[in-house]
């Protein structure tokens, strides 16, 4: 099959196909077609969702029908070939490990025959692309974690993993942004909420940002937390230099 | 002041038109399941389209008024009661303060909508008042309703206009349900033989039906390969396939995006049968084109329109043949008393069969006359 292709995935989405592969590169044109077609502003779309290898478009059929629509989103992919270069935005996530707020930290090292800090710093030192967000409000697929410590999933899932802790799953990683079950191997956790209804935009992360996680100790937790807890704090974010 | 939950039910929830714009957040939509269900209670009583209704599905919930209320009840017939009395559903009904709205058997289809004019008093998040529990988000308190729980009404006291018109032909959910679809966008993971059994053969509803989706079983959808792709959206009324071939059709509650090939998805105008069809009730697939669903689509918001406007601004014809409604002036003024219910306007044209002298406000319809009786010698 050639990509991108226009597929119908209902009466009231389509959806853009941009390959069949996890890979960067696809992502980053489902970014640059997404931001293309926000710039568009075609009357009847309400809504778009970017996923690894798809852009899906929320349309209402009463304003534009499938045929007028997926004919502007051809000729908008002709257009949109050399898209242009899109900054790399990075989002610090400040992250406690070990201890309570990292139970599975002892057992990662262990698997690897490696120490704590070496498992710390290699999760620290990459940094991830967010791929696409699902699953639960603000859970967001990551790649780009350093192979040598990924690490299998928990044999029995916990019951309830609190919000914010930061966890290991195969070769993934990723934060519960909601109190959940799940059977990811918890390394840390974060003061930081990904998902607060009350807050302006009620999820932190979106689907293109990179993410770099910082070491902090449990003082800095608290100090932190007491910050969010007030509306008071911001993850730092930057614009990547060079390239 | 409003109404108070005396029992909950299996599962009622605060539900409106969903939650738009966040999917890419991995934010589900939820909303009603039966849109049109759904609309058209709202359209009974007045109230715009998206505001918040309840959701009660197979086993209804008790519902006491705390004060006076207009309501309508759509959707599967869970056999709704009012002070005992059987209620009549997909028409207006005044409810006085103090009265007990129940239900009992499930007669047909499972989920019943019960509209309130002027909305309930539940604050929306990001856009919505429906309920996500799965996230523990939106309605009330992100969860279904409970014994003691208690709502107010947004707009207290609001009389829809032309009360005794708003009525409409009740839709009617049996089983089977011919539904109508659009291949894709994974049909090419399925064989020739696959798609057959997928268009040709009756699939029944399993007991794993929820708010999320609609768990089918019957004869196995033969994949290419297998069931999983790459994570991608997932649409409402979409048939995702895993493995074990049997469809699985995603509703309100479903999340955001999933790994299972997608062979079609149910139209959206189709979609009120899988929302009210139960375990047992049998399914059947035909493939349908964009252009017919989507004309379909506009036709059903037209109707949704029409049904409005009939009850707004009704033909003159429409008037003519409802009785005046007589009302004596009492010293305070008028003494119309419009929240009065059905069984008080009833007993006060009775009375006033044969009016004794006085000033009174006749009513037809919309209109209202002032008419003074004097004796004739």
């Amino acid at each position: 099959m050639t990509y991108p292709v226009v597929k119908m995935t209902g009466d009231t989405s389509v959806a853009v196909v941009f390959g069949d592969a996890i890979s960067e590169e696809i992502n980053l044109k489902i970014r640059a077609f997404d931001e293309a077609l926000a710039r568009e502003n075609i009357a009847g779309i309400y809504e778009t969702v970017p996923t690894y290898c798809t852009l899906m478009i929320h349309y209402a059929p009463e304003v534009i029908r499938y045929r007028e629509l997926s004919q502007k989103l051809e000729k908008l992919l002709l257009g949109t070939h050399e898209a242009e270069k899109l900054e790399t935005r990075i989002m610090e996530i400040p992250v406690c490990y070990g201890g309570e707020y990292g139970p599975d930290l002892d057992y990662v090292a262990e698997y690897h025959q490696m120490s704590k800090e070496e498992v710390i710093k290699l999760h620290t030192e990459a940094e991830y692309l967010i791929y696409m967000l699902g699953f639960t409000p603000g859970f967001s697929y990551m790649g780009g974690m350093d192979e040598r410590i990924a690490t299998p999933r928990l044999k029995t899932p916990r019951v309830l993993i609190p919000a914010g802790s930061v966890g290991i799953a195969g070769g993934q990683t990723g934060i519960y942004p909601i109190d959940s079950p799940g059977g990811w191997q918890l390394i840390g956790r974060t003061p930081v909420r990904m998902y607060d209804a009350e807050r302006q935009t009620p999820i932190l992360l979106d689907a293109g940002l990179h993410v770099r996680f910082v070491p902090i100790n449990e003082e800095q937790y608290q100090s932190i937390l007491q910050k969010v807890e007030s509306g008071r704090y911001r993850c730092k974010t930057y614009v990547k230099e060079g390239e | 002041m409003g109404i108070r939950i005396l029992k909950g039910g299996l599962m009622t929830t605060v539900q409106d038109g969903g939650r738009r714009g966040y999917q890419r957040f991995g934010m589900g939509v939820s909303g009603a399941v039966d849109v049109h269900s759904y609309v058209y209670a709202n359209i009974l009583v007045g109230n715009h389209k998206d505001e918040a209704v309840l959701e009660a599905t197979m086993l209804g919930p008790s519902i006491k008024f705390i004060s006076s209320s207009v309501i309508a009840i759509t959707g599967g017939d869970l056999s709704p009661s009012l002070d005992g009395k059987p209620a009549p559903m997909y028409q207006a009904l005044a409810v006085k303060k103090g009265s007990i709205l129940s239900f009992g058997m499930m007669k047909s289809g499972c989920r019943a909508y019960i509209a309130f004019a002027g909305g309930l008093m539940i604050q929306p998040i990001m856009g919505s008042r429906s309920t996500y529990i799965r996230a523990a988000l939106g309605g009330f308190e992100g969860r279904k309703l409970m014994d003691g729980d208690e709502i107010a009404f947004r707009q207290r006291g609001v009389i829809p206009k032309n009360l005794s018109l708003r009525r409409m032909e009740p839709e009617i959910f049996k089983s089977p349900y011919t539904v109508r679809v659009l291949m894709g966008p994974q049909d090419d993971r399925f064989t020739e033989k696959g798609l057959k059994t997928f268009l040709g053969e009756d699939y029944k509803v399993t007991e794993q039906f929820d708010r999320m989706g609609c768990r089918l079983t019957g004869p196995k959808i033969e994949h290419v390969t297998d069931g999983n792709i790459i994570t991608d959206g997932i649409a409402f009324g979409a048939i995702q396939v895993p493995d074990g071939g049997e469809p699985i059709i995603m509703l309100s509650d479903r999340q955001t995006t999933g790994g299972y090939a997608k062979i079609g998805s149910v139209i959206n105008v189709d979609m009120p049968y899988i929302a009210q069809a139960k375990t047992g009730d049998v399914i059947r697939f035909v493939k349908t084109d964009i252009v017919t669903a989507q004309d379909a689509f506009v036709a059903q918001l037209e109707k949704y329109d029409q049904l409005r406007e009939s009850f707004d601004h009704p033909p003159a014809s429409a008037l003519e043949g409802s009785s005046p409604e007589w009302t004596q002036e009492t010293k305070s003024g008028t003494g119309a008393d419009s929240s009065a219910s059905p069984a008080d306007k009833a007993a006060l044209r009775e009375e006033n069969a044969s009016p004794k002298t006085g000033k009174y406000l006749v009513k037809v319809g919309s209109r209202a006359y002032k008419i003074t009786l004097k004796e004739i010698e």
